[in-house]
């Protein structure tokens, strides 16, 4: 029985795998081609150094995708807060249900309900806007609700008893927040950016209807390469992300594992650093 | 109650207004194109257009394409993610690990290294040919479509059902050993339903992104046949008719408004006993 | 996500940010290019080609003392450039549509006249390519390439008695799953059109009705319908026939030299993709600098030996290099480029499409749809899908049950 399941396991991360391992294979290609296989070389690597438009719009990819995330962190925080604390049901409500429209909504529709919006307004100021700025709104539009759903949970576990206490020990209501509500927030708000930036680095569908002449990102690029005989360059560089994203998810196991099965020694560095944190407040 | 303050009062401001912006006018531009013609005047015409037979059935594919892919999905992902849950806690975060690394490659070039998998002269069909094996049609047919949104989305249901499983109580399970329960009772009984969350939530996840795909419909079925996604892009890429391509997509958000709201309804009470 | 990892990916992402700030886009100070183009139709982004689009960078700046950007990007059908261009807000500088596309954008004001005083390299361009029908006055365009559809075939999947010189190849039923079609409305149908010896321009509705039976009739044995596709299909041997244009069979032959070309008896399209100013371009003067360093010599012919494409420019066919080059792809690309016998203008009097009435362009639309929505696929799937649902809808009538019957035993 037991055999049976790790046959059934493996045998499913073959098949998932199957494709990684193509487009591996295919990276060390030592002609152009991405259909038949003629030798080993490293080449396609050494083509990432010097550039190209490859590289360009993955550079692209990950500035939109930082800026994105950044900026939906900070709405999407301070509205997490602001629904949080809204006295009125229906209000809250009503704001939480239009919040997860382009969550619910498929990816396709809100990138068209965008375009449309974008191309309209351009008619009207009879000027081109779409490029990065319009994928830019688009991003953080789909981004916000992500934020706002990992800051919310956190916001609730939240005692509000310390906050009065804040309050009562002289504290103005923004270094109350400052001091005693944001960092009780704030694993939330790193995953719930994490999350932005890794959406909006993946994200093809909205990007391929909101851009524009002017601005290229690496999943648009690559939806205009899949059409033609491209060069393996693409899976090089894949590879390399997918080896960089491996590792480092490999690494962070690795240090909470260790956290974990020597509970001692993390609880040490943890208070060590909230002294930290107190001696300079202090 | 207290005060809020002020900060508190106008936090979300700048999130309203950004939600008004650009998410609620986008719609109601949505809504504006299906009920205009080309020259801005109200017509019903798109909604007839696309209660044509043709549409109807490019309908009733992309919603029995999904919900194959996201049965199949849970079939092979609910084994596999219980599976995991049961094994040693160091063994199982790598196992995540993987099953969440391809996820962070670029769909288009997962899709496109199926293509290459399953096409003619492909290298399954490469392998195959080596035991004197014609070469199978695997690309272009419904099946190749299937497979590529199951392979596609399976991670998004693995996830939520391993994280429901795995946080389970263990003693739930000797307590029903206990009370005579067999192995197969315990899964249908216990587990099974415990887990329902997750299902639902898997399901949601895979089912919306299959039915609205049109990348992986273009490459992996030829083209020959039409889903809703493809049909879609196309009214806004090619056949430039804005407003049948948003009679379509106002279609499409209904549906899945509809679906979604019978899957919570089925999630909602208590904890579901479905199976 | 556990924790160490998120404070590694943060740090990770204000890196990102901050290294990478002048990738932002640019200041109004630095002049940029907006260039669509077809896929695969300019010399660029290779190591080993010249750099027509770099060239320019650097030309530009030596000459007029200006840094300049330019972007670029790719279409795949006349069709998909004319849905982002009619809004006349698309922020292209040049464009490169073909013919009919280009008498479109005339008729509805989507293009900007040229200031052919910019363009003084105009002068190379054969006198055969001026004048033609889509701008009869001269006045908007400038010709990039021109070309011929034709059939293209792998000689070891199809069986030479096959092979008769007409568009019935496509309609084979011996090469079922083995046959690709155009994936864009006026080059199917012309295939169509062309096999049924039917008029291209016709605005009769019931020809083209019958263009579009045809097309149906032949979509059980398609394997897909493609446009730049075709190159992996073809060059890889997973097709075996297909209809496409001429300068790209060279390029798929360079690949795999089993395929075999023709023109079809019948007839069959030809073309001209003419250079463009659209309307709403920031800055026409530099768009028209582009369009003429595209006609220089060295870019010129760079591009021709790139796409393969035949070149109205006389810089480039009366180049001997170049056709030496071209001959070293293919023996007989020269001949298959610019056939001998051949008086341009008669010919593409003869075998153009012309652009179609707004009314006729809808109705083509419409019919294209129809042959894109029939229906291909085997009855399997939806019987596995009813028995799918019924087994749902079983579970959940049977859910409902024993929720009733329990809550009954509670109350």
């Amino acid at each position: 029985m037991k055999k049976a399941a790790n046959i059934y396991t493996i045998l499913c991360f073959l098949i998932l795998y199957a494709p990684v391992a193509v487009m591996i294979l295919f990276s060390f290609n030592s002609t152009d081609s991405i259909f038949s296989f003629s030798g080993f070389s490293m080449q396609w690597y050494e083509s990432i150094l010097s550039g190209g438009e490859a590289v360009d719009t993955l550079i692209n990819s990950l500035v939109l995708a930082a800026l994105s995330a950044v900026i939906s962190t900070v709405v999407g925080t301070a509205a997490a807060i602001g629904i949080f604390h809204m006295k009125r049901k229906w209000i809250k409500n009503a704001t939480m249900q239009v919040t997860n429209i382009p969550m619910m909504n498929p990816d396709i529709v809100t990138g068209i309900s965008m375009m449309l919006l974008f191309i309209t307004v351009g008619t009207l100021i009879n000027a081109n806007i779409l490029g990065f700025w319009t994928i830019l709104i688009a991003h953080i539009t789909f981004s916000l609700p992500y934020v706002i759903l990992s800051v919310m949970p956190k916001l609730r576990q939240l005692d509000p008893n310390l906050t009065e206490a804040a309050l009562d020990l002289g504290c103005t209501p923004m270094q109350a927040f400052l001091k005693v509500e944001l960092p009780a927030i704030i694993p939330g708000i790193i995953s719930g950016m994490i999350m932005a930036f890794t959406l909006s680095l993946d994200d093809f569908v909205i990007s391929y209807f909101t851009t524009g002449a002017t601005f290229k990102t690496f999943p648009t690029y690559i939806y205009s390469l899949v059409k033609k005989p491209f060069k393996p360059n693409i899976y090089a560089l894949s590879s390399i992300m997918t080896i960089a994203v491996l590792v480092l998810l490999i690494i962070s196991n690795i240090i909470s594992a260790r956290g974990e099965n020597s509970g001692k020694p993390a609880k040490a560095k943890k208070s060590r650093s909230l002294r930290k944190g107190k001696e300079g407040k202090r | 109650m207290k005060r809020r303050s002020l900060l508190q009062r106008f936090a979300a401001a700048p999130h309203i207004a950004w939600s008004v912006l650009f998410i609620v006018i986008p719609l109601l531009f949505i809504i504006y194109y299906t009920f205009t013609d080309a020259a801005g005047g109200f017509t019903l015409e798109n909604l007839a257009t696309i209660a044509s037979p043709e549409y109807l059935m490019i309908f009733l594919r992309s919603v029995m394409f999904s919900i194959l892919a996201t049965v199949i999905c849970l079939l092979i992902g609910y084994p596999l993610a219980y599976r995991i849950a049961s094994m040693k806690p160091r063994t199982q975060r790598i196992v995540i690990v993987l099953v969440m690394l391809p996820m962070w490659l670029n769909f288009l070039i997962r899709t496109y290294c199926l293509k290459i998998l399953l096409n003619d002269q492909g290298i399954i069909n490469t392998f195959l040919g080596n035991f004197g094996i014609e070469p199978l049609k695997l690309l272009n047919t419904s099946g190749a479509v299937i497979f590529a949104m199951v392979y596609n989305y399976l991670p998004y249901m693995i996830l939520p059902i391993y994280t429901v499983i795995s946080k389970m109580d263990q003693n739930l399970l000797t307590a029903a050993a206990d009370l005579g329960c067999n192995r197969f009772q315990t899964m249908t009984k216990v587990v099974l339903p415990l887990s329902f969350s997750g299902i639902m939530s898997g399901v949601t996840m895979v089912f919306v992104p299959s039915i609205s795909t049109f990348y992986i419909s273009d490459a992996m079925g030829g083209r020959t046949f039409s889903l809703i996604g493809d049909t879609i892009e196309r009214q806004f890429k090619e056949a430039d008719n804005y407003n049948v391509g948003s009679a379509l997509s106002l279609v499409l958000m209904i549906l899945i408004i509809i679906s979604m709201s019978i899957m919570n309804k089925y999630s909602d009470d208590d904890g579901g006993v479905v199976v | 996500m556990k924790r160490p990892i998120r404070y590694l990916l943060t740090l990770l992402l204000f890196a990102v940010l901050f290294a990478s700030f002048p990738v932002l886009p640019v200041s109004a100070e630095e002049v940029t290019l907006n260039v669509y183009n077809w896929g695969e139709y300019l010399s660029y982004d290779d190591p080993e080609c010249y750099d027509v689009l770099k060239e320019f960078e650097k030309y530009y700046e030596s000459t007029y003392g200006k840094s300049i950007q330019v972007n670029y990007s790719e279409y795949d059908s006349n069709e998909s450039l004319y849905a982002k261009i009619k809004n006349g807000v698309s922020g292209y500088d040049v464009i490169i549509p073909s013919d009919y596309m280009i008498a479109r954008l005339i008729d509805e004001e989507l293009l900007e006249k040229l200031n052919y005083e910019n363009i003084p390299n105009y002068q190379y361009i054969d006198n055969a390519f001026k004048g033609l029908y889509y701008d009869p006055s001269n006045e908007y365009t400038v010709p990039y390439t021109y070309g011929r559809v034709g059939i293209i075939y792998n000689s070891e999947m199809v069986d030479e008695k096959d092979v008769n010189g007409t568009w019935d190849l496509m309609w084979n039923e011996n090469y079922r799953d083995k046959i690709l079609q155009f994936n864009n409305s006026r080059d199917a149908f012309g295939t169509a059109m062309y096999k049924l010896g039917l008029d291209v321009n016709t605005t009769d509705a019931a020809v083209w009705q019958q263009a579009k039976d045809e097309l149906i009739k032949q979509k059980p044995i398609l394997k897909s319908f493609v446009m730049d596709e075709v190159f992996g299909e073809m060059m890889n041997g997973d097709a075996a026939v297909a209809a496409y244009y001429a300068g790209d069979y060279l390029y798929m032959y360079e690949d795999n030299d089993a395929l075999r070309f023709y023109y079809p008896e019948e007839g069959s399209n030809l073309f001209v993709d003419a250079m463009c100013v659209p309307k709403g371009c920031q800055n026409k003067e530099v768009a028209e600098i582009f369009i003429n360093f595209m006609l220089s010599k060295d870019a010129a012919i760079a591009n021709a030996e790139c796409t393969y494409y035949a070149s109205p420019n006389s810089l480039v066919y009366d180049d001997p290099e170049y056709a030496e080059y071209m001959n070293s792809i293919h023996e007989d690309a020269m001949d298959i480029l610019y056939p001998a016998d051949f008086d341009f203008h008669v010919a593409y009097d003869e075998y153009c499409f012309k652009n179609l009435d707004r009314d006729t362009l809808n109705m083509v639309n419409e019919l294209w749809e129809d042959v894109k929505i029939s229906d291909s696929i085997g009855i399997s799937v939806y019987i596995l899908c009813i028995l799918v649902i019924v087994v749902i809808v079983g579970m959940i009538v049977r859910h409902t049950v024993v929720w009733k019957r329990r809550s009954k035993y509670y109350d």
